[in-house]
């Protein structure tokens, strides 16, 4: 039996974290239009550095980063829904949000742009046109920035997507662009995840430059007030970090082939 | 077709040279299923041998349980551990969801039942007078234990191989508890369902062959101790 027992605590004391002894870990959950384009393995490092830690980053949509905050499960997050963002604020899950980039979405259609919506700069009738036209659309259907973003074109639009035509693909940005892709369908992306795929895929951009499109990111930290646990001053520092002239300097030299994929916008002047 | 052809040149290219990131993700799928299988075993096995022995109606109800329990839908067992895990859970003030050690509590309720349902039916099979000729001897429980665990090896053997095979390949309990994070959480299966969301396919292809491997030695493994046990 003694035996047992031994093994037992073994396999406990080998399940714990390899690494974890370093340095503190700070939990991120972020959207996976900022994950993919891979612009935190370049701006994390230096952080993780020095404030001898490590950044462990969880990848979901907005809206499920967000839920996971308010259960308390991280300590900070950088998502992409301004409103949603200050009811989150406002309701004591989060203190001192600050804008850290931008970039803007725009409407991918197929070759042939069978909807007809091709340079329109006006996103909502260019929804309008597609739904009335029964064209397929894949929606993100996963409550994350990008969705809320399209969710609030279809009621500036007044129209109510539903039917065969209006997938929800509940899957994150690349997902979501690839099934687009596959089906031919319409779909509405970030640029920076637009650009990274580019190559890999046969969609064109038909609207781009509307306002309504702007895309700007934030950083949040859980409040030490809601919980007690949550890492707050390591996240504070990720704050103070990732909104420093030397970081700004990092997102905005971050680029595909030479087009920036992000715009640094902590300074301020962009919103 | 081409596009496969490049991903499996480049999955090669990726096993050959032996990158970390690849190497590490393998790493970390060995660890967790290892620990959480060993769990199943040291815990499984006993509760199996010893479910065996009893005639009670009761008992029978746990072995149709275990048999039921085997096919347990991964996601069911994430979510469940999640809830329990999450900050706002019974159990959140210990803080370990997105930890391995989420991922290992998540494979071993999956591992368990398969371990030690097969366990009964490795001892089942076993002559009933290897016990009370062991007793008549003067054996106490743990030698009696030990008795019928040596009689009964290959069958447990195959019973924790099995155990090891649902684990490896699982994606479920991985993702929602482990939170695919780099270098920590994300397994073989994770960062597949990642890689190919990214349109990568290099990567997960070479991933998918070492899956493809392990599933295979465990089946071979498998088929060996259940031909010894017979």
């Amino acid at each position: 039996m003694r035996n047992y027992l031994k093994l037992i605590f073994l396999c406990a004391l080998l399940s714990l974290p390899i690494r974890g002894w370093a340095g503190e870990i700070l939990r991120l959950a972020t959207t996976t239009s900022t994950y993919e384009t891979g612009l935190l393995d370049r701006i994390l490092p230096p952080f993780e550095q020095a404030h001898d830690c490590e950044v462990h980053v969880i990848s979901v949509g907005t809206g499920k980063a967000m839920q996971i905050a308010r259960n308390g499960d991280v300590d900070v997050i950088l998502v992409h829904a301004r409103e949603a963002e200050d009811a989150f604020v406002e309701a004591g899950y989060g203190v001192n949000r600050r804008d850290v980039m931008y970039n803007d979405f725009l409407l991918l259609g197929p070759v042939g742009d069978p909807a007809g919506v091709g340079g329109l700069n006006d996103a909502k009738l260019a929804l309008k046109r597609i739904m009335a036209k029964g064209k397929l659309f894949v929606s993100r259907g996963d409550d994350s920035g990008t969705h809320q973003k399209e969710r609030r074109l279809w009621k500036k639009a007044k129209r109510e997507p539903t039917g065969a035509w209006y997938l929800e693909a509940g899957q994150g940005m690349s997902a979501t662009l690839r099934m687009a892709d596959e089906k031919n369908g319409y779909v509405m992306v970030d640029r920076a995840t637009y650009l990274l795929n580019r190559d890999k895929i046969r969609l064109k951009p038909v609207v781009e430059g509307d306002p309504d499109l702007f895309n700007p990111y934030g950083i949040i930290p859980v409040s030490p007030y809601r919980y007690a646990h949550v890492k707050y001053e390591l996240a504070m520092a990720l704050v103070a970090w990732m909104t420093s002239p030397e970081c700004q300097r990092l997102i905005a030299a971050y680029d595909w082939k030479g087009t920036p994929l992000f715009h640094p916008s902590a300074a301020g002047g962009n919103n | 077709m081409d596009y496969i052809w490049q991903g499996l040149r480049d999955s090669l290219r990726i096993i050959g040279s032996l990158e970390p990131e690849f190497l590490g993700t393998v790493a970390i799928s060995l660890k967790v299923s290892f620990i959480s299988t060993a769990l199943a075993t040291v815990l499984g096995v006993p509760f199996g041998m010893w479910i065996a022995e009893k005639r009670s109606p009761g008992a029978r109800a746990i072995i149709t349980i275990l048999n039921t329990l085997m096919s347990l839908p991964t996601v069911v067992v994430g979510l469940m551990v999640y809830s329990f895990l999450s900050r706002r859970g019974p159990l959140g003030e210990w803080g370990l969801l997105y930890t391995q050690t989420a991922m290992v509590i998540g494979q071993f309720i999956l591992a368990f039942p398969i371990v030690a349902g097969l366990s009964v039916s490795a001892v089942a099979g076993l002559d009933k007078r290897i016990r009370t000729t062991a007793v008549s001897l003067g054996a106490d429980t743990t030698q009696s234990f030990r008795m019928y665990l040596r009689e009964a090896r290959y069958g447990v053997m195959a019973a924790v191989v099995a155990g090891f095979g649902r684990v490896f390949a699982e994606v479920g309990v991985s993702m929602m508890l482990g939170g695919n994070i780099r270098g920590y959480t994300r397994n073989i299966t994770t960062a597949m369902a990642l890689e190919t969301s990214k349109g990568e396919f290099a990567f997960g292809i070479a991933l998918g062959v070492v899956l493809l491997t392990v599933a295979l030695a465990v089946n071979i493994l498998f088929g060996l101790f259940r031909e010894r046990s017979r």
